[in-house]
């Protein structure tokens, strides 16, 4: 019960260490040599550690322990970063994240985590595993395999080593340790090897460290291997001794040893030549180490904007801000438009009672409470960051999953929205992100065909224009092709031939958002999964917002998306029929003005209005929403709201208009759900409750 | 076996009901109603309370009693079940007891036209007073409402 009121506390910090952990490690993976990035993750996974066992949650803090122990190898420069280590630690925070989800949502964080455990730990042993599929390809040979591998052992002399092993030796060595390369040979009437394999390990394990063997441990404890195995051994034992020790133990024929130097090392573990006639086979098991270093090369090429945009974060001053509940923030409102409704009431009492130190001093609390109620207002503001910090991690994955080079370049993430916009963008943002990854940005070797640096470039900017925030994710991929587009339209019936010839580009792109319309021609596990970019669009128009594309065909694609900054407050044109008041959101109300009644033309039992060059529809407002005490049809002028749709207009008759204001959205409440063309309710500077239409209800 | 519970009791035409008072937020003099159109005959509308906007239903139209007009006595009882927050415009509301939950009775099968399904119970409270215990959960219930009108249709 107690834990009750950490436990919120814990979410949300938990949840901040894990956002700081990605963003650290994506700056690690682009310079993998920084040290000052590997302490700032491993105090962050200290102190989650910390908290996670705190409250009890002990999966969540037996696996930040593990990662803890890689990453103090690492600070300790005992262990370098590598591409699996970084795939195994982001694993590890994908769990984390699952199990912080699973205690937000009131469970106890549990989760089976063996598999990264036994993989962290094995980094932290030293044998390197890579990802499990990769780790039964190496740990098990075949037997083709061991043979190929055993004749590229004689053509370099030794057993191959990846980057970290021949540093640890390195450093080893540095440090005074003697590296020895050992090669054991067994009887060949020996009846158990695998025995006296293990106990030569076990000798030598006593008095040094096996870096790497060959077969691997794995393997020789379930006898697969011949007669002999050689591996990397640091000690600092005397090598004459080791040799009488090792020789001691039955049923060993003989063991050679060599005392590595640097250059020895390197020439010893140099990866065969590629040339050999059985190299082919080897590829694929150095696979990993190979691709490896070249992509972390580029990455540091590019690193630089993005080493930059880090640098200057450690140096911002100390976070100077609170954490506090949407909801109190919530209460704060309410009781804030309370306020608002006496201050009115005052204002008629002061200018009734006519006292003009009361006028003063009601006036200059008027124009505190506005001040205070933009701060209020302010108070909901949130950067667009919360939302964007995500992506690079998934932009990472989605690189690396569909075999792509990617840089994405994030700018105005400190614009600001309401929380209420914030809340609902982040899933659209991620439909849209994906699109421009997966079928925006080509294939490695398309790009190098079509010219381009291998490396495509994403960039999510977010900016402030007037009244809206616009958020625009932009690529440098091979940009959308209007034919395709229409090809596939008019196969689905979208639009006909004719039509298609004299649409605009603009018009062609927004066919992509249509329901079930998609352009991939192979459908992968990133897109493909049914959901297409229509519900992007619903979710966008659902927030009151729109998305535009702009594309050059061969140069990249743009979608932007333009936002209202806050949903809670709209600007809306109140109006008046009969003794009831409505709010009419102003974004979709094109005009207003007054038409005669003689103007109003009947068709087919629906009133039409001519306005411009053609006739819109007129609506009345009294008959749809049933007013009792007000029929326009009684009047020989009525006021007008001229609403849009997407590019349909329809006019609605009221009975006049109050003006324009800013008002603060509320629900209507659970009981009454949806109420059609109603789209919530406002409560007016005068208590009053006033309904906020829908205008999108009235047009079909 | 015995448990004290505390109901707000209200008037409706002539009978008594009771709430189990921790449901019940606060009781209000009648409010601005502001109409919500497209909706049930007995949701009169909804209220601003204390910058909250909430649906209020005339209990009497719930309960297919001739509706009154309002008057002084007229109250608004705010309920909240399961995060759905109504008020309900009663005739008056002026008591709180005691009840012991051993003494609520099976209801019978039509009390003073109310329907059975509404209710958990009567209470006894003396010789004169009987007390007819809401099922606040099905006078909430939409859909047995929508029901009811599409058969009425």
């Amino acid at each position: 019960m107690d834990m009750n009121q950490y436990l919120n506390m814990f979410i949300d910090e938990s949840n901040d260490h894990l956002q700081s952990l990605n963003e650290k490690m994506l700056e690690l993976e682009s310079s993998p040599a920084d040290l000052g990035i590997v302490q700032v993750i491993f105090r962050s996974a200290h102190t989650l550690k910390g908290m996670a066992a705190t409250m009890g949650f002990e999966d969540l803090a037996a696996l930040t322990h593990q990662m803890e122990n890689v990453l103090d190898l690492v600070r300790n420069e005992k262990l370098a970063m590598q591409e699996f280590i970084f795939d195994t630690l982001f694993k590890s925070l994908d769990a984390l994240e699952s199990m912080v989800q699973d205690i937000t949502q009131g469970g106890e964080g549990k989760a089976d985590v063996t598999a990264i455990v036994e993989s962290l730990q094995a980094i932290v042993r030293g044998e390197m595993t890579p990802a499990a599929p990769a780790a039964t390809v190496t740990a098990t040979p075949t037997p083709s395999a061991v043979t190929a591998d055993a004749e590229v052992v004689q053509e370099s002399k030794g057993i191959q080593l990846d980057e970290f092993q021949q540093s640890v030796i390195e450093q080893s060595m540095s440090e005074g340790h003697q590296a020895l390369y050992v090669e054991v040979f067994i009887r060949e009437d020996c009846q158990l090897k695998a025995v006296r394999a293990y106990m030569v390990f076990d000798m030598l394990e006593r008095f040094g460290e096996v870096i790497k063997s060959e077969p691997s441990t794995q393997d020789i404890e379930q006898d697969k291997f011949d007669r002999s195995f050689s591996l990397y051994y640091i000690t600092q034992k005397d090598q004459d001794e080791l040799k009488t020790m090792i020789l001691g133990v039955s049923e060993i024929e003989n063991v050679t040893m060599t005392r590595l130097d640097a250059e020895s090392l390197k020439e010893m573990s140099a990866p065969a030549n590629q040339s050999s006639p059985i190299a082919a086979e080897t590829v694929s098991l150095e696979a990993t180490p190979s691709t490896s270093a070249p992509v972390v090369e580029d990455k540091a090429v590019v690193a630089p904007p993005q080493a930059k945009a880090a640098a200057k974060s450690p140096v911002a001053a100390p976070s100077r801000t609170i954490r506090v509940d949407i909801d109190r923030l919530d209460v704060l409102m309410n009781l804030f438009s309370e306020l608002l409704i006496d201050r009115v009431r005052l204002e008629q009492l002061a200018s009734e009672v006519k006292v003009p130190a009361l006028t003063d001093a009601v006036e200059h609390m008027g124009r505190v409470s506005s001040d205070l109620q933009n701060i209020v207002l302010k108070l909901r503001m949130v950067p667009v960051d919360t939302v964007f910090n995500r992506f690079p991690r998934m932009v990472r994955d989605l690189a690396k999953s569909l075999d792509k080079k990617l840089d994405l370049i994030i700018t105005g993430a400190e614009t600001e929205l309401d929380r209420t916009v914030i809340d609902e963008i982040g899933d659209p943002l991620v439909h849209l992100l994906r699109n421009s990854v997966d079928h925006g940005v080509e294939p490695i070797a398309d790009r190098i065909a079509a010219g381009k640096d291998e490396t495509g470039v994403v960039k999510l900017s977010a900016f402030h224009s007037g009244n809206h925030v616009f958020i625009e994710i932009e690529d440098d991929g091979r940009g959308i092709y209007r034919d395709k587009i229409l090809q596939s339209a008019i196969k689905k019936g979208v639009v006909t031939q004719e039509q298609s010839v004299t649409m605009k580009d603009e018009e062609v792109y927004q066919l992509l958002f249509a329901p079930g319309f998609s352009t991939a021609e192979v459908i992968s596990d990133i897109s493909g999964r049914g959901v297409g970019l229509d519900v992007v669009k619903s979710k966008i128009s659902s927030l009151g917002g729109h998305v535009t594309v702009y594309s050059t065909p061969g140069k990249g694609t743009k979608f932007s998306v333009q936002l209202p900054l806050t949903l809670s407050i709209i600007s809306a044109m109140l109006i008046r029929v009969g003794s009831e008041k409505y709010a009419i959101p102003l974004t979709s109300i094109v005009e207003t003005g007054i038409i005669k009644s003689k103007q109003v033309r009947d068709l087919h039992g629906s009133q039409l209005i001519p306005y411009r060059e053609t006739h819109i529809p007129l609506l009345s407002l009294s008959r749809v929403f049933e007013v009792p005490d007000f029929d326009e049809r009684e009047e020989e002028e009525t006021e007008i709201v001229v609403i849009r749709k997407g590019d349909k207009l329809a006019a609605l008759a009221v009975e006049n208009f109050i003006g324009q204001n800013e008002i603060v959205l509320k629900s209507l409440g659970k009981y009454l759900p949806d109420i059609q063309g109603v789209s919530g309710a406002t409560i007016l500077g005068d208590g009053q409750v006033a309904l906020i239409i829908d205008p999108n209800a009235f047009i079909k | 076996m015995a448990e004290d519970i505390k109901v707000i009791v209200f008037k409706l035409a002539k009978e008594e009901y009771g709430i189990e008072v921790d449901k019940v937020q606060t009781i209000e003099r009648m409010l601005p109603i502001t109409r919500v159109p497209k909706t049930f005959d007995f949701v009169k509308g909804v209220i601003n309370l204390r910058g909250v906007v909430i649906p209020v239903i005339d209990l009497r139209g719930r309960f297919n009693l001739p509706e009154n007009e309002y008057n002084d006595q007229t109250r608004i009882i705010i309920v909240e079940v399961d995060t759905t927050q109504v008020g309900f415009i009663v005739d008056s509301a002026n008591d709180v007891v005691d009840l012991d939950r051993g003494r609520i009775e099976k209801p019978p099968e039509v009390v003073g036209g109310v329907k059975a399904r509404y209710l958990d119970g009567v209470a006894k409270l003396d010789e004169e007073r009987l007390l007819i215990m809401l099922n606040l959960a099905e006078v909430l219930n939409r859909s047995e409402v929508s029901q009811l009108e599409n058969i009425e249709d």
